[in-house]
């Protein structure tokens, strides 16, 4: 939250170093290779989208970038440092959030204590909770990103698909600092949903937030990114500017069918 | 909004089923054995005063059913932890008992533990094993024979002894009560105990380790089945291995009927409270009905299974 309110300048943002540098990442499990030698580079307040067939090795790559996979082989630089994360929390800790394809709400607790899951204030000498805190906080915010749940207090498993989503994405966007993994934000969503996630996404951008979007949405891609990567069998095919492609070179780079 | 969504989450009436369940029992036996003691203070305490060890083992096990985990050995360990306490206290300092018997409940609890969070057995197969483990262990420790317990100090502390008025037994399950209650819903770990019962995979992208948690929960199970160990001990003043040989059923029904889910991320302490206390009068209005052994197996059977049915009906998500 601390870079909100700098405005995004292309001409400063592409003289810093890169947020994300991927280094020619590899990742098999086991036998199976998803991911070999990919190498892409993101600065702040760029959206690159990540496009590719079912199984290409979209979500395996977001995983290395967030600590949950370890690559076999390659180097990820932070601000131009070389980091390993041992887990999931330590990319966290560096201003790195995800919001996953299966979500990773926890079912049947209420929003804002998903919200703060594993981050939760604490108060007093016996560290109690610090509900109220929790509730506010997560109050103002889905009033903030127009997410319309009944209330914080609301259980994740009563609330509809758009309503979740809703719900991770503003997880997300509360803790980034740098940066932001979206697997299929809007894959349940309906198109007044989508809409509204979009413009969360672009409120990100403005908050100088580097953001890798992955999306089966060509459309989409073509309306929020700014660069497209292209993934097939877990071979990167080509980075292309988004506004010096079409989507036809990008389906063709996506099938391998010309 | 707020008002209203909180008003019906407090009319659910499923949150109630332990509540109604005990009021219902206590009115029928109230009304049927009014002549035959129910009602007197003295058989009233004396339900709390025995159901002591069975709460504090469902207090642990709220927890572990809470994380998505489950330990059938609790019992074992009750019997384990009693047995050690005594023998080290004819010998050695009551302190020495004291921390035998909670040691050895830890012991067995980071056991059950280590198998579970970090070889990744499924807790069902590796408490199952270790129930009938440390149920054949407590029976060669002292080969079948009862220990006495004869320090008074260690018999008032965890037996027969009162403090301003209020015997041990009920200061220890009020405790018991209280600090798991607290640690459940106003701390951190519980809140990390209940996501990673709830979506473990969520808990670990969140940073929470599963495995210190599946770790813990099961330590905890046994620390609270030790102490069980020694009110037992405290309480008959000696220590046999058929100690907590029979607390399996009534604990985990008390904790589903508390309101607990069986899966994992949802569940309550004062509510396995009030289920032990249930399950403790249907216990003791049975021998006062004056039923043989039998029935009062099969009718305390049949009870249980309606009381979980209907707590479960919607609790396992
Ligand atoms: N934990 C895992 N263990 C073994 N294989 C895996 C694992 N995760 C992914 N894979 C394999 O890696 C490949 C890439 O999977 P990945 O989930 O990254 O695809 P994706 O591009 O995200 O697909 P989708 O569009 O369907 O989400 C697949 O062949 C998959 O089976
Ligand atoms: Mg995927």
């Amino acid at each position: 939250m601390m870079t909100g309110l700098s405005a995004p300048d292309e001409s400063i943002n592409n003289n810093h170093e890169p947020v994300l540098k991927l280094e020619n990442i590899h990742k098999s499990f086991g036998g199976v290779v998803a991911v070999e030698d990919f190498s892409l580079q993101l600065k702040a307040g760029e959206i690159v989208a990540l496009v590719g067939d079912n199984g290409a090795g979209k979500s395996t790559l977001i995983k290395i970038v967030s600590g949950v996979h370890s690559p076999t082989g390659g180097t990820i630089l932070l601000d131009g440092e070389a980091v390993t994360f041992a887990d999931a929390s330590t990319a966290r800790s560096q201003g790195i959030e995800v919001v996953y394809q299966d979500l990773a709400l926890a079912d049947l607790q209420p929003v804002y204590m998903n919200l703060f899951l594993g981050r939760e204030p604490v108060y007093g000498p016996l560290r109690l909770l610090d509900r109220k805190k929790m509730m506010s906080e997560t109050q103002a915010l889905v009033e903030e990103l127009d997410v319309r749940i009944p209330s914080a207090k609301a259980i994740i498993k009563d609330l509809s698909g758009g309503q979740r989503q809703g719900v991770a994405i503003a997880r997300a966007t509360h803790w980034a600092t740098k940066l932001i993994l979206l697997d299929e934000p809007t894959a349940a969503l309906g198109v007044a949903e989508t809409a509204k996630v979009e413009k969360i996404i672009a409120g990100l951008k403005a908050r100088n937030i580097a953001i890798l979007i992955i999306s089966h949405s060509l459309d989409q891609v073509f309306r929020l990114s700014d660069r497209i990567c292209v993934l097939r069998r877990g071979v990167q095919i080509g980075v292309k500017d988004t506004a010096d492609t079409s989507k036809n070179e990008i389906v063709s780079m996506i099938t391998g069918v010309n | 909004m707020n008002k209203l969504t909180s008003l019906i989450q407090w009319f659910d009436p499923k949150r109630y089923v332990v509540y109604l369940g005990f009021i219902l029992i206590f009115a029928f036996f109230a009304i049927t054995l009014a002549d035959d003691g129910f009602l007197t203070t003295r058989n009233l305490s004396n339900i709390v005063l025995q159901t002591a060890p069975a709460t504090i083992m469902a207090v642990g096990f709220v927890f572990v059913l809470s994380a998505g985990e489950i330990d059938l050995s609790f019992g074992s360990i009750t019997a384990v932890s009693a047995l050690s306490a005594a023998v080290i206290m004819q010998e050695h300092s009551m302190l020495a008992g004291i921390a035998a018997g909670l040691g050895a409940g830890l012991a067995i609890g980071w056991f059950n533990g280590v198998m579970v969070a970090y070889l990744r057995l499924p807790s069902f197969l590796v408490t199952l094993a270790t129930l009938g483990l440390f149920a054949g262990i407590a029976r060669s420790m002292t080969n079948l024979r009862s220990i006495p317990v004869v320090n008074d100090t260690f018999t008032g502390i965890f037996g027969s002894g009162s403090l301003f008025g209020i015997p041990s037994l009920i200061l220890w399950t009020l405790g018991a009560v209280i600090v798991g209650h607290v640690i459940y819903r106003e701390s951190r770990f519980g809140a990390h105990v209940l996501a990673t019962g709830d979506n473990a995979n969520a808990a670990q992208v969140a940073g929470i380790k599963v495995p210190r948690i599946r770790l813990a929960v099961l330590m905890a199970s046994g620390f609270c089945a030790g102490l069980a160990g020694l009110l037992y001990a405290g309480r008959i003043q000696a220590a046999k291995y058929t100690l907590g040989e029979s607390d399996l059923m009534i604990v985990i029904a008390a904790v589903i009927v508390g309101g607990t889910a069986l899966n994992g991320g949802k569940g309550s302490v004062v509510g396995a409270l009030v289920g032990s206390l249930m399950m403790g009068m249907l216990n003791n209005g049975l021998i006062l009905m004056g039923l043989p052994v039998s029935d009062q197996m099969i009718v305390r059977g049949l009870i249980i299974l309606i009381a979980v049915a209907i707590s479960l009906r919607d609790n396992t998500r």
